[in-house]
């Protein structure tokens, strides 16, 4: 096991500094440099143009800038930002647990409804109940995130009341942060009502967030144990009078698990891409909307450094789904 | 901190929450985030809003809903003969916020007038380099070219000496950047080792206490008690940051928030009709425009400039294009402007006078390019759109229009080339409601090449702006401003299409909130009906 990890890690290497390449010359290859953006119709005369270059360190050739950023990486500076001229790094961290308490609640959301969903499905093929859930995992997969959020607005908070509009949690609430995690920050701020405000503020950013990731995983859970549900095995074993629910989600399930959990990492990085939408609408203060704003601003040090902690992530998600493979299937990781 | 300090405040933090249950807390849903605290070092509305119009006051302010100046710090003042000797008598007994960490020990004085400016412009004080020490704003009003000195003549009394005549000198020092920030606290911080605590963790003498900061979600002020004005009505204020303009709407009207930031023009209608909100409206300071590049044949004939202008039906493009949210402009400067000239007759809307005229003029076949500005602005909701319309207008006069456009910053860059293919669609908003950052920042001889898009220099127009800007008598300049339009409309560099109109709507119960022309949001003496 210890062999299979290694190798798998020993991929991460080549993918990094393709990501520290990528993520330089993608903001740079964008026309516009940050220096007239941020003048706007006001303009900035050519030495004060001169002297920002100098200050920004745009004035050396490209390659002398990605290595001072390389070089800055790998002593775990990110540079600061342009705009607010605080670390990448502190911007990052400070905005990082709101994505994720998000993304983890969108997860959970999905593949608590989307597993049980698509073995149901699969197990009453062609019936009503299946035909009824694909289509409605269709329509989810389609809809654009936006609308889908300010319809959930309009008709959960604006008509119905019964959700807040948008925010992690009531104004009237206010505690230092602990964790970044609005749920336990809240849980540990003692204040009465704190917790039942984020979870309420977390409603609606998680239904929006977690509906594709939802109709995905159902669909594949559901092809994936069609395929399984007409082996041999499975015959045997509803010859030899195990219970459907054994042979459903006992025996079927975990064969299936390996394309599934395939989808649920994959949909990690369609989540964070999800995420710039939903944070954008439920002013979700997280690195979606973070990472919009200095593409915008064409604020370099937060674009490098944010697509490389997001890449990172993304590739350590797809460690984690490589290694649960070896789990599931022993075979992989002896071949 | 460690967790057990960090629980602790937070229990602290809960007490007074629960003490202060009945506090008068008010929330304004804002667009965006600020980018920073110190006012001195950003040049965005929003960041001014979060820090210079809330925390700090200036030796000079604008009155709440005009451009006209008024005392603040400084009760009053003394102009040389000359022009070049600006004498501040400061107020006493002017205290600054205390916080945490840090509690005054003097009162505001001429100290601090001198370190708000030398932070900016003298290279070897400590804090000209904390923070990047980008002061566009400074720089851009050519302050470090005009300030000779800055002397202290008493502790409450100082004195600017400029190296020429500058009439708007006193608005400069009512805008932003002029903030007046503590030297003792930046002292403080500086001996502390953490300089940048000025922009992170403000300190002013204005109506209200920065409390907390949540990046991109929550910015929390607290009223200052012993604010020289009088405490503000309200306990609490909280920024409530909510970039969607469609979530701001259904915020205000869940009673999330009691007041949003520009909502979208198309929801303005339907919260007009509605009892529980109050939809106030202000002329922007701002005003859209088409500049010909009046270098370029046949664009240097002010014929073929007028009868362009006269194709282009802009009551057309402020239904379209404004939805209501806009008038249309006749002159560079817009009407809520003193100076502004309401004398001065637009071209009409008449394509076949339009066409004669062309004819007149012996252009035939006529191709140009229009340049549709990529981003939404105030004075400009929607370029291509725009361009689009204007391209209509232009083929019923036989005019062929093609539309360009490039991503904002080459659009801005390559805008001002001399040699530059085509009318530019862009706009203005001003900064210091003097007339003069509006009429010779964009059709000053100066400019061209810069900010004059139209790259136009008459001689006529050039005097006129020149000799209002070294007089202080406002009325006098006033007179030669409006001559100036005169010229304006007569030689019609640019096709001014409109000034935009900015909506403020807000819970019923909001009482006393004003909506100034410069687009700054203030929140002293606003209080909240029970």
């Amino acid at each position: 096991m210890l062999k299979y990890f290694a190798s798998r890690l020993l991929t991460f290497l080549p993918t990094f500094i393709g990501v520290t390449l990528i993520s330089f010359a993608f903001i740079r290859v964008l026309p516009g440099d940050p220096i007239t953006v941020m003048a706007g119709e006001r303009g900035v005369d050519p030495a004060r143009y001169q002297e920002l270059l100098q200050q920004f360190g745009f004035d050396q050739p490209l390659i002398v800038q990605y290595w001072h950023y390389i070089v800055g990486v790998l002593h775990g500076d990110l540079g600061k930002s342009f705009v607010t001229k605080k670390p990448v790094w502190d911007e990052f961290f400070a905005l990082f647990p709101a994505t994720l308490e998000l993304s983890i609640c969108a997860m959970f959301l999905a593949v608590a409804l989307g597993l049980p969903a698509g073995v149901i499905a699969a197990v009453n093929r062609g019936k009503f109940f299946d035909r009824a859930l694909m289509s409605t995992a269709l329509v989810g997969y389609s809809m654009p995130i936006f609308w889908w959020a300010l319809l959930l607005i309009i008709v959960m908070s604006g008509w119905l009341g019964l959700t807040p509009v948008s925010g992690r949690i009531s104004l009237l609430f206010y505690f230092p942060r602990v964790t970044g995690f609005m749920l336990i920050d809240s849980l540990l701020s003692g204040q009465k009502g704190a917790f039942t405000s984020a979870v309420s503020h977390l409603i609606l950013p998680t239904i929006v967030l977690g509906t594709i990731p939802l109709a995905v995983i159902a669909r594949q859970t559901r092809s994936a144990m069609l395929e399984v549900l007409s082996e041999d095995y499975i015959r045997t074993a509803r010859a030899k009078g195990l219970s459907p629910y054994g042979v459903n989600f006992v025996h079927a399930l975990r064969n299936a698990m390996i394309p599934v959990i395939t989808v649920i990492g994959l949909s990690v990085g369609t989540l964070l891409a999800g995420a710039i939408l939903t944070e954008t609408i439920f002013s979700w203060p997280g690195i979606g909307k973070w990472m919009v704003d200095s593409i915008f601003r064409r604020d370099y040090p937060v674009v490098q450094g944010g697509l490389l902690l997001i890449a990172v992530m993304v590739m350590i998600v797809n460690l984690t789904v490589d290694v649960l493979y070896g789990f599931i299937n022993p075979k992989i990781r002896k071949r | 901190m460690s967790l057990k300090k960090t629980l602790a405040s937070g229990l602290m933090v809960a007490a007074l929450m629960a003490s202060t249950a009945s506090a008068k807390t008010m929330v304004y849903c804002s667009e965006g985030s600020p980018e920073g605290f110190d006012p001195a070092l950003y040049t965005a509305g929003t960041t001014f809003n979060a820090s210079s119009r809330t925390i700090y006051d200036r030796l000079v302010e604008f009155e709440a809903t005009t451009t006209a100046t008024k005392p603040g710090l400084a009760e009053s003042w003394d102009i040389s003969d000359d022009g070049l000797e600006y004498t501040f008598h400061l107020r006493k007994g002017v205290k600054f916020q205390s916080s945490d960490s840090f509690t005054p020990t003097r009162d505001f004085n001429a100290d601090d007038v001198i370190f708000t400016f030398d932070r900016q412009r003298k290279e070897d004080n400590p804090y000209f380099k904390v923070e990047g020490g980008s002061w566009e704003y400074f720089n851009s009003m050519s302050m470090p070219d005009l300030i000779k000195e800055i002397v202290k003549v008493d502790d409450n009394t100082v004195k600017f000496v400029l190296n020429r005549p500058e009439a708007p000198m006193i608005a400069n020092l009512a805008m932003d950047f002029a903030s007046i920030v503590s030297k003792e606290y930046a002292d403080a911080m500086l001996a502390a080792g953490t300089p940048e605590m000025l922009n992170q963790a403000p300190i002013g003498t204005g109506p209200f206490k920065f409390v907390a900061y949540q990046k991109d979600a929550v910015i929390r002020f607290a009223a200052n008690p012993d604010y020289w004005q009088g405490a503000s009505p309200l306990d609490d204020l909280v920024f409530a940051i909510t970039t969607d303009a469609s979530v701001r709407y259904q915020k205000l009207k869940a009673g999330e928030c009691q007041i949003m930031s520009y909502p979208n023009p198309a929801d303005v209608a339907a919260m007009k009709a509605d009892s529980s909100l109050n939809v106030m409206e202000q002329e922007g300071l701002n005003v859209g425009y088409l500049a010909y590049n009046t270098m370029q044949p046949p664009f240097d004939k002010k014929e073929v400039r007028k009868a362009l202008n006269m194709a282009i039906d802009k009551k057309a493009i402020l239904d379209v294009i404004f939805q209501g949210s806009g008038t249309i402009a006749k002159n560079p400067i817009p009407p809520a402007m003193w100076s502004y000239n309401d004398a001065v007759k637009d071209d009409p809307f008449d394509p076949e006078a339009a066409k004669k005229m062309l004819a007149d003029a012996g252009v035939k076949d006529l191709s140009m390019k229009i340049w549709a500005i990529p981003v939404q602005r105030p004075y400009n909701p929607n370029g291509r759109r725009m361009a689009e319309l204007m391209q209509e207008d232009l083929a019923k006069i036989g005019v062929k229009v093609e539309i360009v456009s490039y991503e904002w910053g080459e659009y801005l860059e390559r805008s001002k080339a001399k040699d530059r293919d085509g009318a530019v669609l862009l706009g203005w908003t001003g900064d210091n409601g003097d007339p003069d950052n509006f009429l010779a920042v964009l059709l000053g001889c100066d400019a061209v090449g810069g900010s004059n898009r139209a790259q136009w220099c008459n001689k006529d127009f050039n005097d006129l702006i020149m000799k209002a800007k070294v007089i202080s008598d406002q009325a006098e300049r006033a007179k030669l401003y409006e001559q100036a339009q005169v010229v304006f409309k007569e030689e019609a560099p640019w096709d001014t299409i409109a000034h935009s109109v900015v909506f403020t709507p807000m819970s019923a119960k909001v009482e006393g909130y004003n909506m100034s022309p410069l687009g700054s949001v203030r929140f002293y003496g606003v209080d909240l009906k029970e």
